[in-house]
């Protein structure tokens, strides 16, 4: 792929990550490419790289081996605050990409279910609510990862925007996305169609479609949102969560679905819950059901020391103990090989 | 019954006024029964009683002024005392034998100060040790003296003139009985010996003050009492003179090449150079700093070069013994678990915060903290570096697994009792010299630090109220 496509990861993460892996490694030596990336990494090393770790290794070999015929398969990665369920998926993301799937990715499920200016009623349905700064900032991202297919995938059903407009069939699917950038007050419906639309077409095999959403425990938890009569919002009534909700159901095929759950982000739920059934509730965990849970732990001490090795060939650990062994030790223990927390640690010295 | 006491004791009648029962060496007990006697005594026993009486009180001026005062008391025990160990001499009173007392006019006759009564029965003041005694009248021990104010009281109670003969018979059952009741109701330990004011030495009391520095002719005797401070310059003078010989002898020795280069290192661990209070102190003079300096300094330069025994005898009168800290550390004992891995326990405790630690020997440096991994419980890295800290500083870890239970307190507080009580339990796998330097380290002792009582009339412990002008 172009090396200057980004794939923004949302706020818990925001990394960009450049399309700009050395070698995709083989399934064997899991541990040959040992890079992470920072916080704005194309700045701070002018390069971003990504540690190959187990469970991404885990779910390329699956998708690798998927049969396309059958329904989507659901993988849900959960794991501990900080060892690296978004990386991971950004790894999926990044390996998808590289084998031309169109990707649906959702950076942050989270950023739609709270702190939302501008709630409208929905244009198509009444009962529910439109979001056009998250449509819109959503259909540019899709804009810029999907370019080549926008102009390949062909609408197959009319839709009217409002009087003047509409999008007839057989029209590419670029349009409604203009539609949507344009007409920020149709972004949602823009989005719903282009969901229905991908969700339609993938099953007759043109395109290989990956949905990836961060946070995927957002769409069934609660929302800080309000309506102005101050009663709040339940997210079935988001028109972006409900056609989301639909998306990550598996009654289509040709493609799969990569969720990650995330405690950073969520509203109330308590600051150790990881695991699927107590970050998604009754209601998502029936709702996901079945799905392949993968965890993601902290590092082994072999992916440990290739990170403090990253971090010192990229003078990033100015600290004269850093490269001694009693230094790592230290680090090791204070931070339990947890991925984010040696970051935050690293990052003072 | 007793050496020294003449008693002329008609049996079948315990003592009227009996002798009283033995005290220990020394202490009189303010328990002294007093029965007013009716009769003067026996010249004889009445004088060889007091003069008894008179030498064992003669240590003890209140007592003695007690019974000059009260004197014709008679002190008697009922029940004979048989059981007390004797001690010395009893004596009797006896109003003729003794000088009047002084400013008392002579009582009535059935006062309780009555002349002593004629029968030979001798009655002994007698130091008494205060013993808490069944109450049973029938106890030989038990036979208490009543304080004369008690006999004043009991005669009040009594109410009236009552007949001696009647009173003898009467108050032997009912007196032994309120006797123990005040004893045992009003202990007192005026006349315990090891309550006695214990004084200092004069010298410690009384400043160390100079003579007179001059003579008659008002000429001063020291050569340099002009100086101001002569003893000081006249110390610092002889210190220096002797600095002056020893490089004088080393010359000597040089210029015949005898000279060896070494010098002895002095054991100067465990002493102390004289502090500037004590130096004024000897020498009874008041030094400035300056001056105090300069004295340490000319006598660490008389270390340094090699002196002879006397010289060295000379600086070591200026040093003192410092005591060697060595507190010893309570090591726990190493236990054994079913798999045969040693493991041991200890608490700690910071604030209101407790911790139990069990460290065990083997391990990868997992630490469980209430069965919750320590990055998950402590998400603050403050927290983990004092969990650290023990292991950093014995340089182990990866080494050790721990499994911790705490309780109570902060965050904060948690962490320190959790590293206080993993610093306790390191020490069964540590060596003695390693024991030391934690301890030095600060690492086994618990903080005393707790929070601060809130004052009244101020916000909080030292925050004062804003202050307002009007």
């Amino acid at each position: 792929m172009d090396p200057g496509r980004l794939l923004h990861t949302g706020s818990q993460a925001p990394q960009s990550l450049a399309a700009h892996l050395d070698n995709p490694a083989p399934d064997d030596s899991p541990r040959a490419v040992s890079r992470t990336s920072e916080k704005d990494p194309v700045k701070t090393f002018s390069e971003a790289c990504l540690m190959v770790r187990k469970p991404a290794l885990e779910l390329l070999h699956y998708l690798k081996n998927t049969n396309f015929a059958h329904p989507a398969v659901r993988y849900v990665l959960y794991g501990e605050k900080g060892t690296g369920k978004t990386l991971s998926l950004c790894h999926v993301i990044h390996f998808c990409a590289k084998q031309d799937w169109l990707i649906l990715h959702v950076p942050d499920a989270h950023l739609w279910v709270k702190s939302c200016r501008g709630l409208l009623p929905s244009t198509y349905n009444k009962q529910r609510l439109d979001q056009p700064a998250e449509a819109s900032i959503w259909l540019k991202n899709f804009k810029t990862t999907n370019e080549r297919f926008l102009s390949q995938i062909k609408v197959q059903e009319k839709y009217v925007w409002n009087k003047r407009e509409s999008t007839e069939k057989g029209s590419p699917l670029g349009e409604v996305v203009e539609q949507g950038i344009t007409r920020v007050k149709n972004a949602t419906d823009a989005v719903g169609v282009v969901l229905r639309e991908l969700k339609g077409q993938s099953s007759l095999g043109g395109f290989r479609l990956l949905v990836a959403v961060d946070g995927v425990n957002a769409l069934w938890g609660k929302t800080t949102l309000k309506r102005e009569d101050k009663s709040l919002v339940a997210p079935e009534e988001l028109a972006l969560v409900h056609n989301l909700r639909k998306m990550v159901k598996n009654d289509w095929h040709g493609g799969t679905i990569v969720l990650t759950l995330s405690q950073t982000g969520s509203l109330f739920k308590p600051r150790k819950a990881y695991l699927p059934q107590e970050l998604l509730g009754k209601e998502g965990f029936d709702a996901l059901d079945p799905f392949i849970p993968i965890l993601v732990s902290n590092y082994s001490p072999k992916e440990f020391e290739s990170c403090i090795q990253y971090y010192l060939e990229n003078s990033w650990l100015q600290h004269e103990k850093a490269h001694t062994e009693e230094g790592k030790k230290e680090l090791l223990f204070l931070s339990n090989a947890n991925p984010g927390q040696l970051e935050r640690l690293c990052a003072h010295l | 019954m007793r050496a020294g006491c003449a008693r002329s004791r008609v049996p079948e009648e315990p003592a009227r006024g009996a002798a009283l029962g033995q005290g220990r060496k020394g202490g009189l007990k303010n328990h002294m029964e007093v029965v007013p006697r009716l009769r003067q005594r026996q010249n004889s026993t009445a004088a060889v009683g007091e003069r008894d009486q008179e030498a064992s009180f003669g240590k003890r001026p209140i007592l003695l002024w007690l019974l000059r005062t009260r004197g014709y008391y008679e002190l008697a025990t009922p029940g004979g005392g048989a059981g007390h160990a004797p001690r010395g001499g009893s004596h009797t009173q006896s109003a003729t034998s003794r000088p009047a007392p002084r400013g008392t006019p002579p009582p009535p006759s059935l006062h309780p100060r009555d002349p002593p009564s004629p029968t030979g029965a001798c009655a002994a003041v007698r130091p008494r040790p205060f013993t808490l005694q069944p109450w049973s009248p029938a106890a030989k021990m038990a036979a208490p003296s009543v304080f004369w104010g008690a006999a004043v009281s009991y005669r009040l109670f009594l109410g009236g003139r009552v007949s001696l003969a009647l009173r003898q018979g009467v108050w032997k059952a009912a007196a032994a009985e309120l006797q123990r009741a005040i004893a045992y109701l009003f202990p007192s330990g005026l006349f315990e010996k090891q309550a006695r004011p214990i004084m200092k030495h004069p010298e410690q009391i009384f400043p160390k003050q100079r003579a007179i520095q001059w003579g008659e002719d008002g000429r001063p005797f020291h050569f340099l009492f002009y100086t101001g401070k002569q003893s000081y310059y006249s110390l610092m003078h002889e210190a220096y003179g002797k600095l002056l010989d020893v490089e004088k002898r080393q010359n000597q020795l040089q210029a015949k090449g005898l000279f060896s280069e070494k010098t002895k290192t002095k054991d100067l661990i465990g002493s102390r150079w004289l502090i500037k209070e004590e130096l004024e102190e000897m020498l009874v003079e008041k030094l400035s700093d300056q001056d105090y300096a300069q004295f340490i300094r000319l006598l660490e330069r008389l270390l340094t070069v090699e002196c002879s025994a006397e010289e060295e005898e000379f600086v070591q009168r200026f040093r003192r013994s410092v005591t060697v800290q060595s507190r010893k550390q309570l090591i726990e004992p190493l236990q054994y678990d079913g798999q045969g891995m040693a493991f041991s326990t200890s608490e700690g405790k910071r604030k209101s915060a407790k911790a139990e630690a069990i460290v065990y020997e083997h391990g990868s440096g997992r630490i469980k903290v209430n069965g919750i991994d320590y990055l998950l419980y402590f998400p603050v890295t403050q927290d983990r570096e004092q969990l650290m800290f023990p292991f950093h500083f014995l340089d182990r870890l990866g080494k050790h697994d721990v499994t911790c239970t705490v309780s109570g307190g902060g965050r904060s507080s948690q962490a320190g009792a959790i590293r206080l009580a993993m610093a306790k339990a390191l020490c069964s796998f540590v060596t003695e010299e390693e024991v030391e330097w934690m301890r030095q380290a600060g690492l086994l002792t618990a903080d005393p630090r707790v929070r601060e009582r809130k004052k009244p009339g101020q916000e909080g412990a030292r925050r004062k109220f804003t202050w307002k002008k009007r």
